[in-house]
């Protein structure tokens, strides 16, 4: 199962985000109950005034930083690719890691990607050295824009962040799975149950992140393993083949025609 | 004194004070900050030599849980 990105080998394919979790100790249960070897993170401003949550953001940094798992921080908020190269920076030097997910979103209500101010701030960011993990579209071209601007690694989106509607379009990422069959590619955002990762790993793609569905169910460690095992399960498929569906019944034992005529 | 903004607050602070010197106002533990000036990134081994000038908008940002 174990697998290589960015040149590093893992044996998780599930990438956990860490945000909207209950508490620090149901979040560190979480990560544990995951499997995952490596968790998003991000970067806030500070208020002018303080906003009261300053310590607590820091309990629950403490406790990522704490399980050794690899980071992977992530320029959310940003609309534009300045604000995310700035950003990007900023979490190279607080997260000592060159790995950043790049998140240039061009529309408010549905979050998507902006293709153009992605593709802008990525090529900016791998001449300086950046490993970029781009959160995209499902778009080929945008992958493939992505990838002659020097990344390494995919992560299309299954659908809007936040909104656990699954894989919405599951011909574009087949498209893209055929298109672009060495690059390693994560679905990132939309996924709402494990039968939507499954779905992910039975299409080939080579790992989840997710974050809400994890952090939104009631017994989110629960919920962590149930994600874990399909993951794994979805991944085992894919390589095992899937068979092909039939239009029609086909008889699996071997009966000598109907038992009593001749 | 100049006018400066910190996180979008007004601040007066002395000329020539450098950026790792008002880090310092605001924490006491510079390295949990990153920081950037007038949009442009600065990093802590520059911060010494960064001296601050009238109207300059500093940011600071600090690591959260993330998605």
């Amino acid at each position: 199962m174990a697998f290589h990105i960015a040149g590093i080998e893992l044996d998780s394919r599930f990438f956990l985000g860490t945000a909207q979790y209950p508490s620090p100790e149901v979040l560190q249960l979480a990560i544990k109950a995951s499997g995952a070897q490596v968790v998003t993170v991000g970067l806030k401003r500070q208020l002018a005034q303080g906003d009261g949550t300053g310590s607590a953001a820091n309990d629950f940094y403490s406790i990522i930083r704490d399980t050794g798992v690899r980071l992977l921080p992530n320029t959310a908020g940003c609309r534009a690719a300045r604000e995310a190269v700035t950003l990007a920076h900023m979490a190279r030097e607080l997260f000592d890691t060159p790995w950043i997910k790049l998140e240039v979103v061009g529309d408010e209500y549905t979050l998507q990607p902006d293709p153009f101010e992605l593709v802008k701030a990525a090529t900016e960011l791998v001449r300086a050295g950046f490993e970029v993990f781009p959160y995209c579209t499902d778009d080929l071209v945008t992958c493939q824009r992505l990838l002659d601007a020097g990344c390494r690694i995919l992560m299309p989106w299954g659908a809007p962040i936040g909104s656990g509607q699954g894989l919405l379009n599951p011909h574009a990422l087949r498209t893209l799975r055929a298109r672009l069959p060495g690059v390693p590619l994560i679905i990132d955002a939309g996924i709402g149950s494990p039968r939507d990762a499954v779905q992910a790993m039975e299409l080939g793609f080579d790992a989840v992140l997710l974050n809400s569905a994890v952090a939104q169910a009631h017994a989110p460690v629960q919920m962590a393993h149930a994600f874990k095992l399909g993951i794994e399960a979805g991944r085992l498929a894919f390589e095992a083949g899937i068979m092909a569906q039939q239009a029609m019944a086909v008889p699996t034992t071997p009966v000598t025609g109907r038992p009593f005529v001749l | 004194m100049i006018q400066i903004t910190v996180n979008g607050a007004t601040r007066a602070v002395s000329p020539d004070t450098t950026l790792a010197e008002l880090v310092l106002l605001l924490t006491p533990l510079p390295q949990v900050l990153a920081t950037a000036v007038n949009g442009e990134f600065i990093s802590r081994n520059q911060r010494d030599a960064h001296c601050l000038r009238n109207g300059d908008a500093v940011f600071t940002f600090q690591p959260i849980t993330g998605g």
